[in-house]
């Protein structure tokens, strides 16, 4: 059966109902947003309709820029921190028995039925003082004394990371369990150690798929704003913490419009960005 | 889920939308044989649940005019509706108890009806500075309930109790302390000026409010939390993970009262002192009703009522309350409040929160 194009307007109906959709509840939600973000801040009140650029003016300061580039920095790290313990993970895990593949399948899946709050407030228990994991090295004699390990920028980490990690792994899995083993067979055969062949066929194999791991674990990070405010200190708050608080806590709409704009222009450069580097490297 | 969280999880949060419906069914006979009746916007959650059950019911039998009680949110979003209904003519709660800020912002645009004094004669029961007046002098708001934030600690974890506010900047608390996030709901500007300022006159200038970050810049090494929600660091606090830090007086005590070892204590600076109004929207056409219902709110009895059980402080004056001193002090302390300056938060709101966030994130 040969796929004809479509001729009559009713041949794109069944593009309708997505396209709808779609202008329902994202183009129209982004264009208010964006119209907002112009609007006048009236102190001590609301806003008024208008075309101002304060908003954004505010914004642009080195302040801002600080906390800006460290919520690029940690959503960044974030998703080099999932691709690396990823990969090597779920190419074992498809190398491994059917039924243990499922086992952590499974596992894995129920982390995401997880909300953040739960994942949030489970780490801060394992890293306090009082209850936390160091209690266990004190017992097994690795440390003097039990410590907090939260609130700290390793805290931060662990907490995205492990939040991030099952949306790794599904992206990672059916790349990897398509990767024809023959490939790394015939490393193997040829001389290549297991992590030679790993490094030199199964990652290059793979570029394609790493590229989207990061990119999209890098955005579903950019997005966080719990995680850094429940384990950090105030220089982890991200630039979202500092959103909610304005349009939560100061019902300045028209700022935090301005900042989630900027949030979303920066993040599509940078996604733009590296679909472009990706590219261009395909074509040498 | 985070919008959940996002909504405020907070103790006079919202948890209550569900139990509207709920506590109206259970009297709906008493609905419609009153043909008086009056919308009153609560605190939804404990606030709400505890003024259907202790409140409104007395003031039905004692006046004849019916409540029906609608959980507002806390925050800016109920001004935000009302401001919206009143516009197109509607009142979507006709008295609605309202925050200090709201307070002002309403003002800003008359929502608020001007109350009349003379139908409020128990009004002057009420410690002055809880009548809200518009600049004009006409009454805007009648002081509802107040409650206090106060220096909290873990009993274990510090044996003495802590006398001054000035504890928060001891270098021997590094690293201990649990506080509000936000200038706008932890007051820690007025707390400083008083305590090293002479006052929260100290903060009617720039270059004051400037000075009072700079001190209050120096307790940041002392700052393990800077919280949000309030759970997180009262479940801290009980445990002794953070044993010290603001809190409000009315949960640490009930938290004491079951056991956990925390306790709160008015600093000899006074606490600090929240608090709420009766607002009536200029949209609604139940004038008569709610100047019945507010004086009757302001009445003493009542009053040592709302101490008894909702655990908040009164706005009359002490002398005329039947609180027994160890009830009083559950709830309040003869010590002069800090009385937060709700006037720089409308009028300077950005530039506060600008210099806030910057002194502690920067």
């Amino acid at each position: 059966m040969r796929r004809e194009p479509p001729q009559r307007l009713a041949d794109y109906g069944p593009l309708f109902f997505p396209a709808g959709m779609l202008t329902v509840f994202f183009v129209v939600p982004f264009a208010t947003m964006i119209a907002v973000s112009f609007f006048q801040r009236e102190q001590g009140g609301f806003y008024t309709p208008a075309f101002v650029f304060d908003n954004y003016a505010r914004f642009i300061s080195l302040f801002f820029g600080k906390v800006l580039g460290f919520s690029l920095f940690l959503a960044v790290a974030v998703a080099i921190a999932c691709v690396l313990i990823g990969i090597p993970f779920t190419y074992l895990l498809s190398r491994s028995a059917r039924k243990i593949q499922i086992v952590w399948l499974v596992v894995l899946l129920s982390i995401l039925s997880l909300s953040e709050v739960m994942i949030g407030f489970a780490w801060s228990t394992l890293f306090s003082r009082t209850a936390g994991i160091t209690n266990l090295f004190v017992w097994l004699g690795l440390m003097a004394q039990a410590q907090a390990l939260t609130p700290s920028f390793g805290a931060v980490m662990t907490a995205m990371t492990y939040q991030a990690f099952p949306y790794t792994v599904l992206v990672l899995y059916p790349a990897l369990v398509r990767l024809d083993p023959t490939l790394t067979e015939a490393a193997r055969t040829l001389g290549a150690s297991p992590v030679k062949a790993f490094f030199t066929v199964v990652v290059p194999a793979l570029r394609n798929t790493i590229l989207a791991t990061l990119i999209m674990v890098f955005i579903f990070a950019l997005g966080s704003y719990l995680l850094p405010q429940l384990l950090g200190r105030p220089q982890h708050w991200t630039l979202s913490v500092l959103i909610t608080d304005q349009a939560i806590y100061q019902s300045n709409m028209p700022f935090a419009a301005a900042m989630a704009v900027f949030l979303v222009l920066v993040s599509l450069a940078l996604v733009g960005l590296a679909l472009y580097a990706g590219q261009q490297r395909q074509a040498k | 889920m985070r919008d959940i969280l996002n909504a405020k999880l907070g103790r006079r949060g919202v948890l209550g939308a569900g139990l509207a419906g709920a506590s109206m069914l259970a009297m709906p006979s008493v609905l419609r044989a009153q043909d008086k009746s009056l919308k009153v916007g609560v605190y939804g959650g404990f606030f709400k649940d505890s003024f259907d059950k202790n409140i409104f019911p007395d003031f039905t039998k004692a006046t004849g005019i019916a409540i029906e009680s609608v959980a507002e949110p806390t925050g800016e979003a109920w001004l935000v509706q009302l401001e919206q209904a009143a516009k197109a003519g509607a009142a979507p709660a006709d008295v609605s108890m309202m925050s200090q800020v709201a307070m002002l912002k309403g003002q800003s645009t008359n929502l608020w009806a001007p109350l009349d004094a003379a139908k409020l004669p128990n009004s002057k029961n009420l410690i002055d500075h809880f009548v809200n007046k518009y600049p004009d002098g006409k009454i805007a708001g009648i002081g509802a309930v107040s409650w206090y934030i106060t220096l909290v600690t873990n009993t274990q974890v510090y044996k003495e109790a802590p006398t001054s506010w000035a504890a928060l900047w001891d270098k021997a608390n590094a690293d201990k302390l649990g506080l509000l996030a936000l200038v706008s709901n932890s007051f820690l500007l007025e707390v400083t000026a008083k305590t090293y300022l002479g006052g929260t006159k100290a903060l009617d200038t720039d270059e004051g409010i400037l000075k009072a970050l700079e001190k209050l810049a120096e307790v940041k090494p002392n700052v393990r939390l800077w919280y949000r929600d309030e759970a997180q660091f009262e479940q801290a606090l009980k445990s002794g993970e953070i044993p010290m830090g603001q809190y409000y007086h009315d949960v640490t005590g009930l938290a004491a009262s079951q056991g956990s070892p925390v306790r709160s204590t008015f600093p000899k600076e006074g606490g600090i002192q929240d608090s709420g109004c009766w607002a009536l929207s200029r949209a609604s056409k139940k004038t008569e009703e709610a100047h019945t219902f507010i004086n009757y709110m302001c009445q003493p009895a009542i009053q040592a009522t709302l101490s008894r059980k909702v655990g908040t402080s009164p706005t009359v004056k002490r002398d005329l309350l039947d609180l027994t001193a160890a009830e009083f002090a559950s709830v309040s302390s003869d010590i002069e409040p800090i009385i937060p300056r709700y006037d720089l938060y409308q009028t300077k709101s950005d530039f506060l929160n600008q210099k806030w966030t910057e002194m502690i994130a920067g």
